[in-house]
């Protein structure tokens, strides 16, 4: 009570005041983009040029959004990013599935099975989370030619599974250490197997790690630029590959709208995700890029 | 002690038998794991360095030089511009987001109304592409229509932010647009941090009448320095990968000015049609990345047997 009342001088109502505005002030700065990108993409262009960052829209339009989806030119062609958008899923979806269902099974495997050695391993696999890909790069394209997937979907499919359970089997493990191992041996006791102890086991509570990794993994795979970039043609390029030549082109008038609501084409999944499952996001960040 | 021994030895040939595919089955799921990460990790690094000691241009070939191209690396004016730029870059991208993380953090940590929303707010940009990223910035920052443009019409005529067409600034506006993508970040880990810390610490400092400021900077700071550790290493990881940022923002250029390693690899190895010596500069930044993390998993390891 002493300290509530404490709280009420001046002097600490003034911080008070000052600590907020400070957040207030930063929260402004994160959003700025976010706000002048979506404003930006419902001008038409008179008004950008005419008008400046943060004018509302006096005559707002969709067409740059249709256009981005459909019509402007990335590099040759002018299809818009609409097609690589599903691109982008078409590469994700499975990427993600497969990494996470490798990433479970190992980290089960690693922690309920222990075996002479289950740490090394561990430690060899992790090294892979902290490589730059610089250095996987061109053995990666020589590779993906020799199994006839270069420039493919399958090809970008299998980079990100295999650079992407490094992540995966962290999470997991990670996870499947806290969980006591009383029930597995139990279950080991009765007879029941490597699988299904799995299935019937650990399966069942690891919801919360299979939303981690799985948001991870999304947001990891749909970021991604270098690989898409290095790995694909024309017709299989992911959503960042694509934006990035669409602002890019130097053909004619540069229209900023477009570009803009191409930007939020492409960030609307991840940011959808985030805004859906924050806390998973958060979790799997920390834990991803923390410890091992 | 008799029913012990009996039922011990009535279990064993049980377990043995069902022991013989279940005991392997772990190592067998593990294997394809084991055997990517062999080939595609460690047989790839060492591919790329075999490809870093030899004299490919555009096609890989055979043909030993020794570390010839390590030499042109250093002598190559390019490189030296992406080495110090990549110094600046990261040196200020992992101070100012620190300094921003955890005043953020701080700030946040005493009972705020609304905090979750704030949350939400600084953290949304890392869940980004650093392509939409350096989109967005390069409008902001475009003198004609951005920032610059907008303050001017406020009535400030002479207000200059054309970072982004001087290849001296060029390199800050690289930071600019990483620092508000990953403060936020550093922000969430601090903030799990000071959740982490026992009240009776903090509470005993303020019986001793230790003011607030006083407090953080000697009780509460010292029991954040894993999470330091750990923000510095992510964000320097950061900073040596990044290449998105720079694709999008920049180009690279005015000219050269703003290249960093990842980009001078990829254009030397994909477009320049200089393999072995992209190689070698592949192969260095992957020194830099062990030269942070060796130290990293030196001391994890070391404060894991401790603890």
């Amino acid at each position: 009570m002493a300290n509530v009342i404490r709280r009420q001088t001046l002097a600490a109502r003034l911080s008070r005041a000052a600590v907020y505005s400070v957040l207030v002030l930063a929260a402004l700065f994160y959003l700025l983009p976010l706000v002048v990108m979506l404003i930006t993409s419902v001008k038409p262009l008179s008004e950008i040029s005419a008008g400046t960052l943060l004018m509302l829209p006096q005559d707002p339009t969709l067409a740059p959004w249709t256009k981005a989806w459909g019509e402007a030119c990335t590099g040759m062609r002018c299809e818009g990013v609409g097609g690589y958008f599903w691109n982008s899923f078409a590469i994700v979806i499975p990427a993600v599935l497969i990494s996470t269902t490798i990433g479970a099974l190992n980290g089960y495997a690693l922690t309920k099975w222990r075996f002479k050695g289950a740490e090394l391993v561990f430690a060899l696999m992790l090294f892979g989370c902290f490589i730059p890909f610089q250095v996987v790069l061109l053995p990666m394209a020589q590779t993906l030619g020799w199994l006839g997937i270069s420039s493919s979907r399958a090809g970008l499919i299998l980079v990100h599974v295999v650079f992407g359970i490094a992540f995966t089997t962290l999470f997991f493990r990670n996870f499947y250490v806290g969980i006591p191992d009383e029930l597995v041996a139990a279950a080991k006791l009765d007879g029941a197997g490597f699988f299904r102890i799995f299935w019937r086991i650990l399966l069942p509570v690891s919801t919360p790690i299979i939303v981690v990794s799985v948001i991870w993994q999304f947001t990891q795979i749909w970021n991604d630029f270098l690989f898409g970039v290095a790995f694909s043609a024309h017709n299989t390029q992911p959503v960042t590959v694509a934006l990035n030549n669409l602002v890019n082109t130097s053909t004619g008038v540069r229209e900023y709208n477009v570009d803009m609501a191409a930007a939020m084409i492409a960030a609307l999944p991840t940011l959808v995700v985030y805004v859906l499952a924050g806390k998973y996001f958060v979790r799997g960040l920390t834990a991803g890029s923390v410890k091992g | 002690m008799k029913n012990i021994a009996t039922t011990r030895t009535g279990k064993a040939p049980r377990a043995a038998t069902s022991g013989g595919l279940q005991a392997w089955l772990p190592r067998l799921v593990l294997a394809p794991s084991v055997a990517i990460s062999l080939f595609f990790v460690y047989g790839f690094m060492l591919w790329t360095f075999i490809l870093s000691l030899t004299s490919s241009r555009m096609l890989p070939s055979y043909d030993f030089v020794g570390f010839g191209q390590y030499a042109r690396l250093m002598q190559n004016e390019r490189w030296w511009v992406a080495s110090t730029n990549l110094m600046i870059f990261g040196t200020l991208f992992v101070l100012i987001c620190l300094v921003i993380g955890a005043l953020l953090a701080m700030l946040l940590d005493q009972k705020i109304r609304q905090e979750g929303v704030l949350r939400t707010v600084y953290l949304y940009p890392m869940a980004l592409s650093f392509i939409v990223t350096g989109v967005v910035w390069k409008w902001l920052l475009n003198p004609s229509l951005g920032i610059q443009a907008m303050v001017q019409s406020w009535g400030f005529e002479s207000f200059r932010f054309d970072w982004i067409v001087d290849p001296d600034m060029a390199i800050y506006t690289l930071v600019i647009a990483a620092v508000w993508q990953a403060s936020g970040f550093v922000m969430a880990l601090f903030l799990a941090g000071l959740r982490g810390i026992d009240d009776s610490i903090v509470k005993a400092a303020q019986l001793d009448g230790a003011s607030l400021p006083r407090i953080y900077w000697r009780v509460v700071m010292p029991c954040l320095r894993p999470v330091v550790f750990s923000a510095v290493m992510i964000l320097a990881h950061i900073a040596i990968k990044s290449f998105d940022l720079v694709v999008a923002l920049t180009g690279g250029g005015p000219g050269y000015a703003t290249d960093l390693p990842a980009t001078f690899m990829y254009a030397h190895a994909f477009n320049r049609s200089q393999i072995g010596l992209g190689s070698a500069s592949a192969m260095l930044m992957l020194g830099g990345v062990l030269a942070i993390l060796i130290p990293y998993l030196y001391s994890e390891l070391r404060s894991r047997r401790h603890g």
